[in-house]
Formats: structure tokens, sequence, C-alpha cells
């Protein structure tokens, strides 16, 4: 599982890498999110600190945007394409057998549109968007995702 | 024996399909037969349906195999794959495959071409010469030139590009800023992906020329985050362009200074709205500005901003290179020049198509998409991503015209072109439009945030056919009241996609009708 603390060493070699400029609070998080997968409580007000804004500018931030997740994820995280272009080939049906083969180490989300719509549908398996997913193929690349692991 | 090029597309459709894999197959392949070859990784044609369409360049000639397998490449090699050799993935030269040789190549011409992250191999296909060419011309000629080809905005709201540049340059203040808007959300598009991961040098190359138009030597790129091959090759392509001093100050000894930051955004669709991105830009969140002020007057940062997406600059080198007027020759009406059209969902053929305005829907979803993927006949087909209207099979003869469209209550957007057959429901895509719409509204205007969850609402009703008449009148107003009250296209164009629900696909929403 994804730890439940974030270390703050981590979060300020970040903020520094941004010279700490407040304007970049959208790119400190992304890059936070794709370190450490979530934000915690402790790293909205550490950000608030090193960028001089108050923690509500910075809650309001990760409130809004869906990258920011505020929970800790699972090991892996699969996203399927939930848009029109991959409804038209079948991504409700997908995301039915997906809610049925997932595990519970494996954090399921909806996305909207991953750009690969003339090879749909569309998921993203830990950052690697795959095309013309059948069930099978979501089955395997399940498999492959697991099989990383070990 | 000589160093033969094995081109293998790095994109994110041939990726997701393969096409990494089947680079590792071939260099192993080759090592075993001990021959020297060079992998090229390019950016993708755009035939996505035939990928991972991988080409050999034999002679003069690319011959170019497709839906290659990593399983198939041992038999490919035992076919003689790196002499052109005969194999049921052979497609023929890249440059005789009907799809591709009958489009107007106008912005796209390089992707495809060129290894995406050469700059030996940009520079050899005429990079950086309309930047030159700017320099020699002057600011002034630039902008009479991208007005006289009459290019309007390709993000979807089709606004004269020149107008805004002139807009911008005449504007007082010392720091002014070139916004790309890369954040490209509506379902059914990738044009602007396919750009910047087959061409990504020429969208440096063209925000710098907007930047000298104008008097910017800054320009960010918005990118969503969704695309992370894309961030990848856009990364390294600015870090190359300013190591070669084609990004930093004084650019190549010209006395122009231009530099670019790459920044993502964080899954959040209204940031394709201009003044939303240009919040999300300053760190915060990407809610909706008024306007006026123009962000041409007032944008990042308070500061005059060229906002325009990935494709419309990208447009620009050729008119720099070639003039105005032999883009304005193209294209019909006010809608002037090409526009990479991109077929997806359910069509048999799907990718990018760049053709002149004037094409119909249903030429380019017969001839090039060659029909539903399915098999099934046309049920529909979404144009302009999740706010553009649904068109019956009787509308698509409509030719894709800005004006045409409006015309008829569509929309042409950024020329994503999402097909549906018969078993689609259109009830449930006029609800999802909704939906979207009340899980993506920034909730700064009442109509949009509150609007779209009562849409859903009483779309559940019309669909349990409850208080019929009453719901459906309702449903009309609260279109009505969204139309007319939102603060963006958000709220005001979810409607869209609703009426025309509404209006060709009534009996969807009959009890009957749900599957």
């Amino acid at each position: 599982m994804t730890p439940r603390t974030i270390d703050s060493d981590a979060v300020a070699t970040i903020v520094g890498q941004y010279d700490a400029r407040p304007e970049m609070l959208v790119q400190i998080l992304q890059r936070i999110v794709q370190q450490h997968g979530w934000i915690s409580d402790a790293v909205i007000r550490q950000l608030a600190g090193e960028l001089n804004l108050s923690r509500a500018d910075v809650h309001g931030v990760v409130e809004y945007y869906h990258d920011f997740r505020t929970e800790p994820p699972g090991e892996h995280i699969v996203k399927i394409c939930q848009a029109e272009a991959c409804q038209a080939m079948g991504s409700r049906e997908l995301t039915e057998h997906a809610n049925n083969v997932v595990d519970e180490d494996t954090t399921l989300e909806p996305v909207y549109c991953l750009g690969n719509c003339a090879c749909a549908p569309a998921v993203m398996v830990d950052g690697h968007t795959l095309g013309r997913v059948s069930t099978e193929r979501f089955d395997a690349a399940l498999a492959a995702m697991r099989g990383a692991d070990s | 024996m000589s160093t033969i090029k094995v081109y293998v597309p790095r994109e994110t459709s041939s990726v997701s399909v393969g096409a990494n894999e089947v680079a590792v197959a071939i260099a192993r392949e080759a090592g075993n037969a001990g021959a020297s070859i060079e992998l090229v990784r390019n950016g993708s044609w755009g035939a996505s349906w035939l990928e991972p369409l991988v080409e050999v360049e034999v002679g003069e000639q690319r011959i170019a195999y497709g839906n290659v397998d990593a399983d198939d490449v041992p038999g490919l090699f035992a076919a003689g794959f790196l002499e052109g050799g005969e194999h049921e993935r052979r497609l023929g030269p890249v440059g005789e495959i009907p799809y591709l040789i009958t489009q107007d190549r106008w912005t796209f011409w390089r992707v495809g071409l060129v290894e995406s992250l050469s700059l030996d191999d940009y520079l050899l296909h005429q990079g950086f010469k309309a930047l030159q060419k700017a320099w020699e011309i002057g600011a002034d000629a630039v902008i009479d030139a991208v007005m006289e080809a009459g290019l309007r905005g390709r993000g979807g709201a089709g606004f004269p590009t020149g107008i805004k540049w002139r807009t911008v340059a005449d504007a007082e203040g010392d720091q002014k800023y070139i916004a790309c808007n890369a954040d490209e959300g509506d379902s059914g598009t990738f044009s602007d992906r396919m750009l910047m991961e087959g061409d990504p040098f020429g969208l440096i190359e063209s925000m710098a020329i907007a930047g000298f138009a104008v008097g910017a030597n800054k320009g960010y790129i918005y990118l969503r985050s969704e695309y992370p091959l894309t961030h990848t090759i856009l990364t390294r392509a600015i870090e190359t362009a300013r190591e070669a001093g084609w990004l930093g100050e004084n650019i190549q000894g010209s006395g122009f200074d231009f530099d670019i930051e790459l920044h993502l955004g964080a899954g959040s669709y209204v940031c394709g709205e201009e003044t939303a991105m240009l919040e999300s830009l300053e760190g915060k969140k990407g809610i909706v500005r008024y306007k006026p002020p123009l962000p041409a007057i007032e944008g990042l940062f308070g500061k005059p901003t060229v906002v325009n997406n990935v494709v419309t600059l990208a447009s620009v080198p050729n008119i720099v290179n070639l003039g105005g007027e032999r883009y304005s020759d193209m294209g019909v009406n006010r809608s002037k020049g090409t526009l990479a059209f991109q077929l997806a969902g359910n069509v048999k053929r799907g990718g990018l198509v760049e053709k002149s305005f004037g094409i119909t829907v249903r030429e380019l979803i017969e001839e090039y998409g060659g029909g539903t993927a399915s098999g099934r006949p046309v049920k529909a087909v979404q144009i302009g991503g999740p706010l553009g209207a649904y068109l019956p099979a009787e509308q698509l003869d409509t030719p894709l015209d800005y004006e045409a469209f409006i015309e008829i209550g569509a929309m042409i957007g950024h020329g994503g072109i999402v097909v549906f057959d018969d078993t689609a429901n259109m009830a449930q895509q006029a609800r999802f439009a909704m939906e979207f719409c009340a899980i993506e509204s920034c909730g700064k205007c009442t109509p949009c945030r509150i609007g779209s969850t009562r849409g859903v609402e009483v779309i559940d009703k019309l669909i349990a056919g409850e208080k019929r008449d009453e719901s459906y009148d309702l449903l009309v107003e609260l279109c009505d009241t969204m139309e007319d009250a939102s603060l963006c296209a958000m709220g005001g164009m979810t409607p869209y996609p609703v009426r025309s629900v509404l209006k060709h696909f009534a009996k969807d929403f009959a009890p009957e009708a749900e599957a």
C-alpha cells in the first residue's frame, strides 16, 4: 500500500525545484501526486508555509482539480476513459467488467479522454495509455501489472 | 551492409497498441540477423487504425507495414522485411496510402515524416525557416500574412487569429505572453497531441513566431496531464531547442529573446477555456474569468496575452513561408484553410485527416472512415466534443464550415468527429452531456453549476416516463437558461448535445427504448 505519510523533505525539494514560486502551485502539486500518489493535510500546511499562501488557497486548489487525490491510492492506478468516443466503443461495459475484476490494491478511476479516441476504448494503467482495450486485453494488462510487482 | 532506417512511431496511440514492444522486437531480430539498422521514432502519420505502422526505408521509398504486432516481427524478418519484402502486413509505400495522400497536409506535413526529437531532421525539413523569414519581413508583415490567411482559432471558438495578434501587438505593456492551449479535453480529439508528439519543434518555432510578431519574449504551454508521453517529448524538445540556441536570449544572434515554460494541467476540463487556463497557469483554481477584459489586453498575470490552440499556432509557419493567400485559397466561405479532422469512436478507419474546409461529414466518415467499426448503420455523429451537437444520419451532408454548422445548431469546435452506431441510446448520451457538465463545472456561475445537476434529474424523469410533457418543457427551459446565462461555453453549450437529442432522437426517451 501507498504510505499514509508524505516525507516533508521530499516536498521541500520539489518546492525548491520550482524556486518556491507561488504561481507554480499547480505544478508542485502535480509533481507531488506523481511521486507520492496523493496530497495530505500535512502537505497542504507545508506548502502554504513555504509558498507564502493561505491554507485555504492551497486547500482550494487541491480540492478543485481531479488529479489531486486527498486519500492515498492503491498500489496500482487504473483509469478507464468514460468520454463519448470510448462510450461509442463499449467503455461502459468495460467499466462494469473492471469493477468486477480489480482487486482492493488497485484504484479504479474515471478519466474523461486520454486522447486515444481513434483506438477506443482507452485505459491508462499506472500512467501508460492502452488502446483497443477489449475485456480480454484488460485482463491481460491487469495480469502484466501485477506481474511487474513480483 | 549499409544501415537501414526503420521507422516505429513514438506516439500515444501507436504505443498504446504495442509500438514500443514492436521496436524492441525489431532491434532484437536485426541483431540476430546481423543487420545494421537505425530505429527512427517518428510521429504517427495519422492512420491510427493501422497502428502500429512500421516503415522501412528502401531506396527512395518508405515501405509501410500496418497493424504490426511484436509477435509478427520474426516472420517479417523471414519475409525480407528490411528489403521491403512481401508479407500480409505489407501496405506498400507509405506515400501511396490513399488515406494519407488525398489529404491537404498544411499544418501536419512534417508529422510522421520526421524523427520527432531530431533537431537535425527538423532543420532538414524547413525547420526554423519561417522564424528566420519572420525576422526578415518584420512583425507587421507576419501579422498581415496571418490576417490575409483568414486563419481562425482551431481550439473551437474560431476567432480570427490575425485580429487577436494585432490586438496584443498594439496593447500597451513591456511584458507580453504567448499562452499555447494544449489542454485538448474534448472527447474525440487528438490533433494537438499528434502535432506535439510528431513535430514538437514545429510548435516551438510557431510560438517563437507568435512571440516575435506581438512582442512577447515568454511563452507558456498548458498541457493536459492525461498526455504523459507528450509531456516527455515536449520537455526534451524544449531542452534541445534551448541547448541549440533556438530558445533563450538572442536566438541565433538575431537579438530576439524567447523562451517557453511547459505547464501541466491537473485533470480539469474547463481549464481548456482560455481564461480558466490562465488562472491555472497562475497556480490557481481553474475558474473562468469574466470577459472583458479580453486576455489580449489583460491576460496572464494581467499582461497582454495571445492565447492560441496548438493547431492554430502550428498553421502559421507555412503561412509565413508560403504567404497568407495560399492558405486562404483553400476552404470555403469564411472557413479558410484546412482543419485536422479527427475520426473517432465507432469508426472503421479512425485517425487524423487534415482537409480543406467544405468537405462533408459523410465524405469524411465514409470515404476516410470506411463507416462504423461494428459494420452497423451510423445512428449519430457528435462533432466538436462533449459540447457539440449529435447529428442524425440525415444531416451528414452538412459541409464542414463554421457558419454552416452554426445554422444547424451545431459546431465544428476542435474538429473531433465521434461516430455512434444504431445500438447507441441517445437519451443516455443526453444525460451524459449534463452529467459531464456537473462533474466539470468550475462552479462560478449558477446556470452551469446548478443547471447541469437539475438537467441530469430531469432527463432521468424523462427516461423513466415521469410527467413526460412537464419534464420535456422543463428541460427545454433549462437549456434556454444555461445557454443564455452561463459565463462560458461549458454551461452555455452543454444544451447543444441535449437539444440535438431531443430534436432528432426523441424516441430514445421512451422507456421501451431503454435497453
